[in-house]
This record gives C-alpha cells, structure tokens and sequence, in this order.
C-alpha cells in the first residue's frame, strides 16, 4: 500500500514535468519525481518494528540478532547515493532555468521553444 | 533640544550587504560551531550516521551562511573560487587515490587495505595507536574515504551556490 | 585481471581531476592529457580484445551477491574498444576545434568524465552502479551539449536534460522494483533468481527499463530530444553523443538487460522489432525534410539506431552479428560525418545546406572523408555500411521477417537519395562565392577525419570470418549465452 502511494507521488511529478509551462514548476516536479523514488526505495528496505542499521558496542555481540530486527541497510546506501545525483541534476537544471531568465526575461517554456521539426 | 544636534550611534554596518545585524551577530558567534560540528560528522560517520556526504553538506553550510548574513564578497575573501575548485579537484583526487592505493597493495581495487592483519608491522602500529572497533581510529580506509569525500562534497555545494547567486537580474530585466 | 577492469574507469576520473586544476592559460598541457588518456584506454581496449581477456573483478574484494561486481565479457570488450577509437579521434579533433571557446580544460575535464561513465556502464556488474555511471555520463554530457551557451544551445540543452533526467528515473524506478521484487542488484544473480518465470512486478520492472535506456537511446517515440541535441553540441561532443553515448548508455543496457538478466522473451523481441522499425522509418522520412546539416545527421542516427536494434532483436546468429556490426560501423561513419559537418561550421560558419555549395574545391579532404562516410551509411560497397546492412537483411528474410527486411531496403534506398542531396548541396555543384576563400580544416582536425575515413574502409574486413572471431563474435556469445551470464557471479 504505501508503494501505491509512492508511485501515485511519482505520477504526479510527472504530471507536473509534461503538463506545467513554468520552468521552475517542471524543476519542482522533477524533484517530486526524485523523491518519490527514493521514498519507494527506502520503504523496500523497511521492516516492521526494525531498528536502525547500526551495531553498538553493547550490542555488538549477537549478531543473529541484530540481523533479526535491523532494517535493511542496503536502500538506504543506494538513496543517499540517489540524493547526491539528484542534487547535481537539480543544479544543473536550476543554472539552466537562471540562463534562461537572463536571456528572454521570462521563465515560460513557449515562449523559448524556437526549435522546431 | 532638537533632532540636529542629538548624535545618534550609527548602527554598525546597517547599509552592509547581507542580512538583518541579529542574523549577522549570531552567524559570527555560530559558524565555527558549525563548522566542527561538520567535522564531527565526517570524522565519527564509520561509527554514527553520517560521513562524507552529509558532513561536507554541514561543512559547506558554514560558508553558505557566511554567503547569506554578510553578502558574496565577504564568503569569497574566505573561500575564493579558484581555491574551491582546486580543493574541488583535490577531493576527487585524493579519494581515487585511497582506492588506486588498495589496488597496488593488495591487488584488488578499493580493498580495505588497512584492515588489521594478524601480525607484522601493521598490526603493532595499530595495537600503538589504539585501533579497537567503535573506535574513532578504526574500520580501515573508511574513515579516509569520508574525509576525501567531505572535502569534495563541501566545495562543490559551496561552488554550486557560489554560482547560482552570481546572477542579479531585478524585475525590470537588467542586469546589476 | 584484478586491475585491468577497474583501469577502465581509473584513468579518464583520474585524467577528468587532473585536467581540471589546469589553469586557463595553459591549455596545451590539457590537450596533451587528455589525449594521452584517451591513448591509454585505446591501448588497453585493443589488448583486451585481441587477447580475449574476459572475466569478473571484485571490488573490494567482497564477493557477489554481497559486493559489486564489474564483468568484462565479450560484448563489454566491443564497447570500449569502439568507445576508446571514438574518444581518441574526437579529442584529437577537438584540441583544435575547442580553440574558439574559453578554458579548454573544464571541456576536457567533462570531456573524461563522460568516457569514465560511459566505461563503467559498460563493465558493470549491478544495476545501481549501471545506474551511477548512467548519471556521471549523462550529467556530463547535459553540461557538455550546452557548453557554447548561444540561445538554441540553452533550449535543447533543456530539452535534453528534462528528457534525459526523466529517462533515468524510470531507470532508477525499474532497478527500485528489481530490488523488491529480488532482494538483489547484481544482475547474475538476478538472472539466477528469476531463472523461473517473472511474476508481474518482474515484467513491470522490464517495461520501466526499457523504457529509460530506450529513451537514452533514443528509440521512437523517446527520441524527441536528439533531434535538438546533437546539433547544439560543440561538435566533437556531437560526434560522441552520436557515436557512442547513445550506444553505451542506450542500446548496450537494453541488449544487456533484454538478453542476459532477463531471459530472452517474445514480448521483449517482438516489441523491439517495432520500436526499430518504427525508428529506422521516421527517423529516415523526418531527415529527408531537413536543411540544417547536422540536425540531419542527428535523424539519421535515429534511423541507424534503428536498425541496430532490429538485428538484435531477431534473436538468430547472424542478426545479432549484423546489429552488433552495424553498431560499431554507425560509430565510425556518424561520427565522421559530424566531425565532417563541424569542420564546414568551423570553417563556413553555417550548417544550412541551402547556403553551402562547391565547397569541393576549397575543403579536398573534408570532401572527400564525408564522401566516403555518406557512401558507407548508404550501405555501398566496399565500404562497411554495406556489409552490416546485407547481414541485417538477410537476417530478416532468414528469420521470416520479410516485412521488415523489404522496410529496411525502402529506408536504406532513402539513405542514399538523403545524402545525394547532402552531397549536391554542400560539396558538388558551383563554389558558393561567399566561400572563394575558405581554407581546409587544420592539420589535427583533418588527421581525425582521415583516421576515420580509413577506418570506415578498414572495417569492412571486420566480415572475414578470421577477422570477426576476434573482435565481433565474443560480442555475439556473449548475448546468444542469455542467462548463462550467470556464471559471472563466482568469476570467471
């Protein structure tokens, strides 16, 4: 269920990137859609009443156990590695959408779409 | 008496750049706690959340704060951009570095090659040093990693902001 | 072993760090770096493949499924050799080129940065890091097409980020299913693991894959955004993107993905057929209409692509060997004819062929070299052109498809009347007078585009049968072994 969720949060960036004419609106539903993904990822690895990945020093001795009630750690590497390149594409388009402004005046995508065929 | 002749205390750099002096004050009592707290961050992250990532973002939080209470060309002086870049690089650099390392010292690439062994010279400088798990000095090259990293991802957050703010367009179009 | 995988990826993030804290004034010591990376990485592309050296390397020594592993099979070995030949010739071409933008050391940083993504896409040995070095290459390549920052560069840059970015999220989506579905990333292991049938989130997780590295590899209807793209790169970027980016980050993950990981399946082959056909035709009938040179080329591309993915997709021998031919013979002559179109910009400043003409007498070797690049994408012997396209559509008829062997026929006829005109316009008929004293491209431009031309001649030997067990059919085993590409998951 809360997967459903995850992709209807997808969907609805991706509304957003083909439906909006602002172009900070389609960098704002580029994120949604980022988000979203990594939120899907992240509850893959979930289990109910888990503990954080973490091994303590008192805790270290039982291992069977902590691999019992720990949340899988392996999501959560992959979403901070998902966030660092979300970050650089979200920069990217954001200096774009800055060129832009300062070369039309304007951050509407009709306006700028000369290229045609 | 009249207004002209009250000499009222002008308010120190009240037509700087930058913010409000409340936000000025607190940033130059704060930043350097932010800035070890970063450090914290990076340093702990094979024992606690965090590591690289997360504490380079702290790290460059500190510059970034600067950036906003006191304008552009004070966070600059502190950190020019030609410099960032270097570090930038250096960064990388150094990261590949750690890991090319692991790949002439043990033959496989990114290898932990600072796992303690069971004897030799390794062993004994670890032993001297302290190395135990959940320890600070400890877990291999990991605690290397995070401190490359951290450098990189400081910089480059710094640059990013750096050159996003370098724009100024007001409303009627024209560039300042 | 050991090092020689991950050597692949080293040297051009090395090479990309090191080129960047070259100062702007000297910008001879980065053109001299990054062309002695590209050497290094063609060097020890041809001994990996002359030598057959194939296996798996552990990084970090951690075994899968627990580690990430990087495989270096045959098909892997195809792609960086042809990586390595078409980084080598665009640097040389662009130590010259590059002259006319400032700090040639940011281009050739991201320059290296691209080739390090690109490569490790190719020899990964999971799907997140598939996906990791799709990113470095991608971002690489959106900062690169708008390196000039005129205000068409501005818009299809956009255009090419929003529609590259969207590509990998459905990328990342479909690896977040495969993990749900699985519980693993390494993608022996998943083979092994979904050795059965795929229950209906499997096939979901097939669909968004396709979907992303289609989008990347500008498959009909993704293919919107190559049409701006390319022509707005500088144009040794334009002959990479063309070249081998859309090979390495598109096609190279699909065929990997469709044939490999997932087990070879009739949906996948039959809706892959369509989606090359439907590329190979519009992408043939949308360049006819075109004027600008270079955004012909790029719809061309879309056309070759499409037979690429029409011969994998037959399933037989000899279809995988003809689109696997035709993908390396693509690199070499699209990649010349954009070096081709760039150096009549560098010289004409224009890429309308309505306002080119004769330029023959002035451009010799220009001429000439696209020449021959326009009669090899034709398919007229000797040259390579010819050779993949007969083997495409012989595989068609040999498989039953006769529909689309007499399609691919009617587009190639096409081909050739498209670049007839390419030809009239821009190098035959009487010297346009505004062009009386235009000079030929300087010495290293004109060195990479007669490398190429040679080569585009050479590899038509790449049919004799003792010259392709060498370099073509180690590719070929490699996607007809299907999901006996699990055995990558305990090495060797």
């Amino acid at each position: 269920m809360p997967y459903a969720l995850c992709l209807v949060l997808f969907v609805i960036g991706l509304y957003a990137v083909a439906t909006k004419r602002n172009l900070i609106k389609i960098v704002i539903g580029f994120i949604i859609m980022e988000n979203a993904v990594n939120l899907l990822l992240i509850m893959l690895g979930y289990r109910l009443g888990g503990r954080a990945p973490i091994l303590w020093q008192s805790t270290a001795g039982d291992a069977a156990e902590f691999a019992r009630v720990a949340v899988d750690p392996l999501p959560q590497a992959l979403v901070l590695t998902s966030i660092v390149i979300s970050l650089g594409v979200t920069a990217l388009m954001v200096a774009i959408c800055l060129r832009v402004y300062e070369r039309y005046g304007t951050f509407d995508i009709s306006e700028i779409r000369r290229l045609r065929g | 008496m009249s207004d002209a002749t009250i000499k009222r205390p002008a308010v120190r750099g009240a037509d700087q750049p930058g913010l409000s002096i409340i936000v000025r004050t607190v940033t130059r009592w704060v930043k350097s706690f932010i800035f070890l707290f970063g450090i914290y961050i990076v340093c702990f992250g094979h024992l606690t959340p965090g590591g690289g990532f997360s504490g380079g973002v702290i790290l460059s939080c500190t510059f970034i704060l600067l950036m906003l209470a006191f304008g552009r060309e004070r966070a600059l002086r502190q950190l020019p951009v030609p410099r960032a870049a270097m570090l930038d690089s250096v960064g990388a650099l150094g990261f590949l570095a750690v890991a090319t390392i692991g790949l002439f010292a043990s033959g496989v690439f990114f290898v932990n090659w600072l796992a303690v062994p069971a004897a030799g010279v390794l062993q004994r400088l670890c032993v001297l040093l302290g190395v135990q798990p959940f320890h600070l000095l400890s877990a291999g090259t990991l605690p290397l990693y995070n401190l490359w990293i951290a450098l990189k991802v400081a910089t480059s957050l710094f640059l990013v902001f750096t050159l996003l703010a370098m724009l100024r367009v007001n409303y009627r179009g024209e560039k300042e | 072993m050991n090092w020689l995988i991950p050597y692949f990826v080293i040297v051009p993030l090395a090479g990309a760090f090191v080129v960047a804290l070259i100062p702007r004034r000297r910008g001879w010591l980065a053109d001299i770096l990054a062309n002695v990376c590209s050497v290094a990485l063609l060097v020890a592309a041809l001994v990996v493949c002359v030598r057959r050296l194939h296996g798996v390397c552990f990084v970090g020594g951690w075994a899968p499924p627990v580690g990430i592993s990087m495989v270096l099979d045959g098909l892997a070995a195809l792609m960086l050799l042809t990586i390595a030949v078409i980084t080598l010739v665009s640097s040389i071409y662009a130590v010259q080129y590059m002259e006319q933008f400032t700090w040639k050391a940011k281009f050739y940083s991201l320059f290296l940065l691209m080739v390090a993504g690109m490569n490790g896409v190719v020899l990964a040995g999971d799907f997140f890091n598939l996906f990791v070095f799709l990113e470095i290459a991608s971002i690489s390549s959106y900062a690169l097409v708008g390196y000039g920052c005129r205000h068409e560069e501005l818009e299809a840059t956009f255009k090419y980020l929003t529609l590259g970015n969207l590509g990998a999220l459905f990328v990342l989506l479909g690896v977040a299913f495969i993990y749900g579905v699985s519980g693993t990333l390494n993608m022996a292991d998943f083979s092994v693991r979904s050795a059965g049938t795929l229950n209906t989130a499997g096939l979901v997780a097939l669909a968004l894959l396709m979907i992303g590295f289609g989008l990347k590899a500008a498959l009909v209807p993704m293919h919107a955004w190559l049409p701006d793209a390319h022509p707005a790169a500088p144009t040794p970027i334009s002959a990479m993107l063309s070249g081998v980016f859309i090979k390495a980050t598109g096609v190279y993950a699909l065929l990997r993905v469709t044939n490999n990981v997932f087990p070879p399946m009739h949906v996948t082959q039959e809706v892959l057929l369509a989606l090359g056909g439907a590329s190979m035709v519009i992408g043939v009938f949308m360049a006819i209409g075109q004027w600008d040179l270079k955004r012909l080329l790029a719809y061309h591309s879309i056309s070759q692509i499409g037979y690429v993915i029409l011969g994998v997709a037959l399933g037989t021998p000899l279809g995988i060997l003809g689109g696997l031919f035709h993908l390396v013979n693509h690199a070499a002559f699209k990649s010349l004819l954009f070096l081709g179109a760039g150096a009549i910009e560098y010289r004409t400043g224009t890429r309308q062929l309505r306002e080119m003409g004769g330029l023959r007498e002035r451009m010799p070797v220009t001429a000439a070299t696209t020449l021959i690049a326009s009669l090899a994408i034709s398919g007229v012997p000797p040259f390579n052109g010819f050779f993949s396209k007969l083997l495409i559509i012989w595989a068609a008829v040999e498989a039953g498809r006769h529909g689309y062997a007499v399609v691919a026929v009617i587009v190639s006829v096409m081909t050739i009347a498209s670049f007839m005109k390419v030809q009239k316009y821009a190098f035959f008929g009487p010297l346009n007078p505004r062009w009386r004293d235009v000079r030929e491209v300087p010495g290293l431009m004109r060195l990479a585009l007669v490398f190429l031309a040679l080569l585009c001649l050479l590899m038509s030997a790449l049919v004799l049968p003792s010259v392709r067990a060498v370099i073509l059919v180690p590719a070929v085993d490699a996607l007809r072994a299907g999901t006996a590409y699990a055995g990558y998951l305990h090495g060797e």
